[in-house]
């Protein structure tokens, strides 16, 4: 069977949930005609038509705005923005319109929109190409943010994202894009929402991440149990808001042992929560200081190869932390 | 004149790999800076790549149609200038310093506090193998699922710089004899616990068998005799006995290469080369070198190889490639008058044979009372790989070959 790529993959999940059900339609900056700048929306335009895959203008407030409209309105709306650094502007809509909008109608109204954003760094794209934005959004109830780390599950949980009567923000790596491949399976997959997934089992230590630092550790894994007979047990959020408590708990107490990664600054991110979770639950089980690694607390992801490089979380740099826990 | 590489230069934002469409330029072309080298394909974008230097193109490292990872070399360009070269990438030092940070051994997680509680384990008596000697949550657990009173064998997923060095996994119980106050503590380091870990590792694991015969090596005796006044003189070291005991034990392997081989576990592995590994001994140290394929060695060239190694040994300057690659060993215990010993098997060998004094005796032969050089050549087997029988017919044909010696059937040279 075919190779398939995490954007392919995503490109699927859309074609197929369109074909599904009529109320699922697309709109972004240049996902009609030009099929997305990363291609993520190719050939939905001219398989659906213009109707239902729109060129919106740059205004993001607007694609969101509008998204939600539709969405509450009884549509199941795919917004896309064309990098997440981008979506600040929507962040009123997202915040204040779509996450309140069950509480604030007394369970009247639902907003089952799917705000879709390419995130991260490591691919050269600096300041406004590269930031992980969903820490921004990681303490708003009603709302859920999904980071896939691979192509199955990109295709699983932008599916489930679509279908779902509330709004899911849904950050795809720009460099897992077309640096992961799989086979995909022939059959339907729905990926829950909201549940983490063990990806290497392991008894030396616990590493929790998501998004494409899931395949650095998980090839960094490899390499330490080759070299040092170090047993990782492996865990991708999938969901980084909610957090799936239990497992993150389950996971911290089986080794007694937790490396924390993200690519996001390490100041206020997601991991900063993961790591509450399993100092309130797990304090008695815990044989080490949870370890966080994470990028630099400065501004941006640097434009300089070199710079760009000392900055992002990376393969070497997760061994070198996981070996030292393992040894500690 | 410095050759530079040109790499695949990552084409847009989300691309990691490119296809090769075609060349513009051929092995052999002078190309200035920015000239364009080459034409690539991506997902999103078709581009050609341009020389970051001015030069001569040397040599194209991919062919069209071929898909290629960002930063992969494309091709080589010769430059006429040298350039500035950037720094190395210096990559961090990691890890090895850290197992030597101060005494962890006190210092208890929850984890390994509230286990302890819970069992009522005194953490003194758990081995650390954490850092800096820490006890960690994986070592007071193996502690509490082991029987009471036998200790945690050292045993970690990651395994400590020491650990690491050392061969054998046994750990043996320490006996604590009382001190008086004359005895001589010595730790046991280096090259004497190496020794101790390989011994209890072969004598635990190994089913030893002993066999001895008794060999008459007149002949061997007289015909060195002869000869090592002026082998001394024209070579510069002595004609050893060893040298002929090697010989014949390689011939004799040669016959019987059962003999020369080792335990595998689930299979023994025959070998085809006679790397015979000979003990080499001063007051504190023992050392196996190894000779290699002695059975394609004169007599000289063994005798000349022994003494080399011992040379080696005497002045501590052999190395770990002196000591690779034995199938077979030999242990010369006459040299300090025993007569019969029982040798323990360099493992993962089958055998070990002990050649002991070469003592005048009365010998009947013939009815007659004769005074012979004998000698008992001690062997010791490993009976998963040997049986009785096949180790007597190869001592039968040392013997044989020992007790036939002359300058006929053995020359020196």
């Amino acid at each position: 069977m075919a190779q398939v790529t995490y954007i392919e993959a995503i490109n699927q999940a859309m074609t197929e949930e369109m074909e599904r059900d009529q109320r699922v339609f697309v709109l972004g900056e240049d996902v009609g005609k030009r099929g997305g700048v990363f291609r993520a929306t190719d050939g939905l335009y001219d398989k659906f038509g213009k109707e239902r895959v729109i060129d919106a203008p740059l205004a993001e407030s607007a694609i969101t705005g509008v998204g939600i409209g539709a969405a509450m309105y009884g549509m199941h709306p795919i917004a896309e923005i064309q990098f997440a650094d981008f979506i600040l502007p929507a962040v009123n809509q997202i915040i204040s319109e779509a996450a309140k909008m069950r509480y604030r109608s007394n369970g009247d109204w639902s907003c089952p929109i799917t705000v879709r954003a390419p995130f991260g760094g490591g691919i050269h794209g600096a300041l406004y190409h590269s930031q992980s934005i969903e820490s921004v959004f990681a303490n708003q109830p009603g709302l859920k943010i999904v980071i896939p780390s691979n192509p199955k599950d990109a295709k699983g949980l932008l599916k489930s994202a679509i279908r779902d009567e509330d709004p899911v923000l849904f950050f795809e790596h720009k460099k897992a894009y077309r640096l992961l491949k799989e086979e995909l399976p022939e059959e339907e997959v729905l990926t829950p929402i909201g549940k983490a997934n063990q990806v290497l089992q392991g008894d030396d230590i616990t590493v929790i991440t998501y998004g494409l630092m899931v395949h650095y550790a998980k090839e960094a894994a490899k390499e330490l149990s080759e070299e040092k007979g170090v047993s990782v047990n492996l865990i991708d959020l999938r969901t980084v808001y909610p957090l799936d408590q239990e497992s993150i708990i389950e996971a911290a107490n089986h080794t007694g042992k937790v490396l924390l990664i993200t690519e996001d600054n390490k100041e206020g991110s997601i991991i900063g929560e993961v790591s509450a979770i399993i100092a309130e639950h797990c304090l008695f089980e815990l044989d080490a200081p949870i370890k966080r690694l994470a990028g630099p607390d400065v501004p941006s992801m640097p434009y300089a190869s070199t710079l760009e490089k000392a900055f992002m979380v990376n393969q070497d740099k997760i061994k070198d932390a996981m070996l030292e826990l393992a040894l500690f | 004149m410095p050759i530079e590489t040109i790499t695949m230069p990552q084409l847009g934002e989300s691309v990691t790999e490119g296809t090769i469409s075609q060349w513009l330029v051929e092995s052999g072309d002078q190309v200035s800076k920015y000239a364009p080298l080459v034409e690539v394909m991506t997902d999103k974008v078709n581009a050609e790549v341009p020389s970051t230097f001015e030069g001569k193109v040397t040599k194209q490292l991919v062919e069209p149609g071929e898909t290629v990872a960002v930063g992969s070399p494309l091709c080589e360009i010769e430059t006429d200038k040298s350039t500035m070269k950037s720094a190395p990438e210096k990559s961090e030092p990691v890890q090895e310093e850290l197992a030597s940070t101060e005494s962890m051994a006190d210092r208890y997680s929850p984890a390994v506090m509230r286990l302890a509680n819970e069992h009522q384990v005194d953490l003194k008596q758990v081995k650390g193998t954490g850092l800096g000697g820490r006890i960690t949550r994986k070592d007071i657990k193996q502690y509490i699922n082991k029987p009471k009173n036998e200790p945690i064998p050292e045993q970690t997923s990651v395994p400590t710089k020491e650990e690491r060095s050392k061969e054998a996994p046994q750990q043996v119980e320490a006996p604590n004899p009382i001190l008086n106050n004359q005895d001589l503590e010595i730790p046991v380091t280096g090259i004497r616990k190496s020794i101790a870990n390989n011994m209890v590792r072969a004598t635990t694991e190994i089913p030893h068998a002993w066999m001895m015969i008794e060999v008459d090596v007149t002949n061997l005796v007289k015909y060195r005799d002869d000869e090592k006044d002026l082998f001394r003189e024209r070579e510069g070291y002595n004609l050893s006995y060893f040298a002929f005991f090697l010989n014949a034990v390689a011939k004799a392997l040669k016959k019987f290469p059962e003999l020369n081989s080792s335990w595998a576990g689930d299979k023994i592995i025959q070998h085809k080369d006679i790397n015979l590994s000979i003990a080499v001994g001063n007051e504190t140290e023992l050392f196996v070198p190894v000779i290699q394929n002695v059975d394609e060695k004169s007599i000289k060239g063994i005798a000349k190889e022994v003494h080399t190694l011992a040379q080696k040994a005497k002045h501590g300057t052999l190395t770990q490639k002196d000591m690779e690659g034995g199938t077979f060993t030999v242990n010369n215990t006459g040299t300090f008058g025993s007569v019969q010993s029982m040798g323990v098997i360099n493992y993962p060998q089958a055998a070990i044979l002990q050649v002991e004094s070469i003592v005048k005796k009365p010998v009947i032969i013939d009815d007659m009372i004769a005074q012979r050089d004998m000698v008992n050549l001690c062997l010791s087997l490993d009976h998963r790989i040997l049986d009785g029988v096949i180790c007597g017919r190869f001592m039968s044909h040392v013997k044989d070959i020992l007790e036939n010696i002359s300058g006929d059937t053995t020359p020196i040279y």
